[in-house]
């Protein structure tokens, strides 16, 4: 009889990394399913080109670029690629949308060394890249069912014309967008389940929204025209941003005051972009600017060891 | 009235799979053969050999003597001859140590410490030297001389003792048994100590998962002033700061011992070795331990001598079900060593040995997947390190870097091993990279 003599603890979780990452896809699955009935079958080719994209260039980065033979997907650029579709508009073609998933994962995330050590959201950066190469398809919005040319409810209020939808829709997701993006009631649904699992912490989606909301309340009391707060909230990338994007693990602080610090970080600078910046949206690029700043964050914001003493030397 | 229980803020919650030996009552093994005595029965300096080859000895007659004040002394446990003193795989130490064999003889004859009597009618010195005298040590595992524990330095003041009945290992279930069988013996044996280190406030800590320990314990103690405290289960919630904390929330510092809080903390059983140290006269030699898991047929809690084999104990409980068994574990599953075969004689710090099956270790199988940040290994680290951010110090080598962000501090719990999803070896990094610093350091003592 052979005795194993692997390392303590003999005892561990049956948790994974595979069983976090499904469980991301599984709440990302009722947005995801939404935009189809929404935006038509244009919103599934998306999904299916970015999440079929982004495993076949990660595969082929670990097994040939790598020589990592014994390599599995694990279910990371999965998620990757969904999150990049439900970003994009329909208006964007499938090879604009492969572009944007090879950058995601070959430069986003490989080239700092794949999963775990990307210091950026790989999906925003995807679709960051792809609003600068592909301005046009990425800012040209359909309205829902009907698939008319028409401007998303931020830039309503960017350009201060044009009727405004009513707020029910904005909550159900029947506004125009990026795909996945619209149905704040199907991402809050997706979240609860996140949550539940015990996947996700409620610091950084809470002190985000939260930002957001105080400070789209105090500009709307200086002047109306900077927008009614509730479409500050419900418009635009913030809940998809907030609930699946700014929440990843990995791009995000390690602590909660950390996390409060950068929930607080992505809001304030998402409404300088909104109010003043020149897009109406600025959900990606505040994540990600807050992204740079996680191992700053996490370095300042590092627990006291138990029974620390300050050393008097 | 809503009762706060004791704890600690971090942790796991392993299952605590008692169930197996919970029930079994405390049997003495049949005296073995032969038994190895490690001159490394103790924490701290090697003990000195006082015996050589062909030297009769009593049970009970000291062989080998402290070697520091840091050490121990070691007593024969079984009545017979001196074979030799050679190498054995030492259980814990992980390496080939020297360990005295001695071949039993079929009388059995004791030598006893003198006098035998009620604690009552000891002076407090001669309490601290009956209880070095009879070589007992921290036997919750650390097996750190008890006698140094009740002698603190003069600056130190104690004001508070804790006897630790949390065993919040998995599986094991003798210092529960214990409590059930030998609560008397065990409250005296308390006294004792309170009598050594002159206080009056006492707590003797369980998990509130041994709810019949606690009623138990709390008959014993009627009259005598020890308070008797139920902690919230979890993982380590025996471990000697985060008890210390649970119970008075005093935070030991980082590098410091129990006593710069006023505290010192005893585990159930070495109550009771003190016990019968002081009033039956004898010497450590025996001690009790759960034999479990779902590897063997018959779990068992049994007492006995200290350098009986392991495989000797295995047979008792009816030995390993061969098909099913994957590792033999010193101790619990949480800090246990796993050992290659199962002649490995038992020293005075082993709780238990647990054999668990390739269905309970499968977890431990998992690929190893990179580390996604997702913080539960600092969730569940109760001395709040970084343990991801540690392992990349140590991983890379940075051996001065980890330090400085508290590496010494692990108390190698093994709660982030346990919690990482990931399946990284944390805490085997962390006691490598101790290892590595202190050797570096030329701190390295063996």
């Amino acid at each position: 009889m052979k005795l194993s003599v692997s390392p303590a603890p003999h005892l561990r979780t049956s948790d994974s990394v595979r069983k976090i990452m499904l469980d991301v896809i599984i709440a990302l699955l009722p947005a995801s399913v939404a935009s189809i009935f929404i935006f038509g079958l244009h919103a599934l080719v998306l999904i299916l080109v970015c999440v079929i994209g982004s495993v076949l260039t990660e595969l082929f980065i670990m097994k040939l670029l790598r020589g990592k033979k014994e390599f599995k997907p694990d279910g990371s650029a999965t998620v990757t690629g969904l999150l990049l579709a439900l970003n994009l508009s329909v208006a964007v073609s499938w090879w604009q949308a492969l572009i944007g998933v090879i950058v995601a994962i070959g430069i986003a995330k490989h080239v700092f060394g794949g999963l775990g050590r990307n210091f950026w959201n790989p999906a925003l950066i995807g679709r960051v890249f792809m609003l600068i190469s592909f301005p046009v398809a990425m800012t040209t919005w359909y309205s829902p069912f009907d698939l008319q040319t028409t401007a998303t409810p931020l830039a309503i209020i960017k350009e201060g014309s044009g009727t405004l939808p009513p707020v029910k829709d904005m909550f159900l997701g029947t506004i125009s967008g990026s795909i996945g993006e619209t149905s704040a009631l199907l991402l809050i649904l997706g979240f609860i389940y996140l949550v539940l699992r015990g996947r996700i912490k409620l610091t950084v989606p809470i002190t985000y929204i939260g930002t957001v909301a105080v400070m789209s309340g105090i500009f709307y009391l200086i002047d109306p025209a900077f927008g009614i707060p509730i479409y500050h909230i419900l418009g635009g990338g913030l809940m998809l941003g907030a609930l699946f994007m700014a929440t990843d693990m990995v791009t995000s602080p390690m602590t909660k005051k950390g996390q409060f610090i950068f929930g607080l970080g992505c809001g304030v600078i998402t409404m300088i972009i909104r109010y003043f910046g020149g897009y109406p949206e600025g959900v990606s690029y505040s994540i990600i600017i807050m992204n740079s700043f996680v191992p700053l964050i996490d370095m300042v914001t590092k627990p006291k060891i138990f029974g620390e003493v300050k050393s008097s030397a | 009235m809503l009762v706060k229980t004791l704890t600690f803020k971090g942790g796991v919650h392993p299952p605590d799979n008692k169930r197996f030996s919970e029930n079994a009552g405390i049997t003495v093994a049949p005296l073995p053969e032969k038994v190895y005595l490690f001159l490394d029965n103790h924490a701290g300096v090697t003990a000195k050999p006082l015996v050589k080859e062909g030297d009769k000895v009593k049970t009970g007659q000291k062989i080998a003597e402290a070697g520091g004040f840091i050490s121990a002394d070691l007593h024969s446990s079984i009545t017979g001859t001196v074979e030799s003193i050679e190498k054995n795989y030492h259980p814990t130490l992980q390496k080939p140590r020297d360990a005295i064999v001695i071949k039993r003889e079929p009388e059995e004859e004791w030598q006893y410490l003198e006098p035998a009597k009620s604690y009552k009618d000891f002076e407090k010195d001669q309490l601290v030297k009956r209880i070095k005298d009879a070589g007992i040590v921290g036997l919750g595992g650390a097996m750190f001389p008890t006698n140094v524990k009740l002698s603190p330095p003069e600056d130190k003041k104690i004001n508070l003792l804790i006897i630790n009945g949390a065993e919040c290992e998995p599986y094991l279930t003798i210092d529960y048994r214990m409590m059930l069988e030998f609560s008397g013996e065990i409250v005296k044996g308390t006294l004792a100590i309170k009598r050594a280190l002159d206080i009056e406030n006492i707590v003797i800590a369980i998990e509130n998962n041994k709810p019949e320990a606690i009623k138990k314990m709390k008959e014993a103690c009627r009259g005598t002033g020890i308070k008797i405290e139920a902690l919230k289960t979890k993982y380590p919630q025996g471990a000697e700061k985060q008890l210390i904390y649970a119970i008075s929330k005093r935070k030991v510092p980082s590098g410091g011992l129990p006593m710069d809080v006023g505290a010192v903390v005893q585990n159930v059983g070495t109550a009771y070795a003190i016990y019968e140290a002081v009033e039956k006269g004898k010497p450590l030699v025996e001690r009790g331990l759960s034999i479990t898991g779902e590897g063997i047929y018959k779990p068992i809690n049994v007492i006995a001598r200290i350098g009986t084999m392991a495989n000797e104990l295995i047979d008792i409980a009816g030995g390993l079900k061969e098909e099913e068994v994957d590792r033999v574990i010193f101790g619990g599953p949480m800090m246990g060593i796993a050992v290659p075969r199962t002649n490995i004689p038992i020293i005075k710090g082993t709780s238990g040995i647990t054999i668990m099956s390739k269905e309970a270790t499968r977890a431990t199988e998992r690929e190893t997947m990179p580390c996604i940040r997702c913080g539960s290994c600092v969730d569940a680290c109760p001395m709040f390190l970084l343990p991801f951010q540690l392992n990349l110090y140590a991983d890379n080598r940075l051996y001065d870097k980890a330090v400085e962000e508290g590496l010494l501090d692990c108390i190698e719990c093994g709660s982030c091993s346990y919690a990482c999803p990931a399946n990284i070896d944390l805490v085997k990094s962390f006691k490598l990279a101790k290892k590595v610093y202190k050797a570096m350091k030329g701190g390295a003592k063996r």
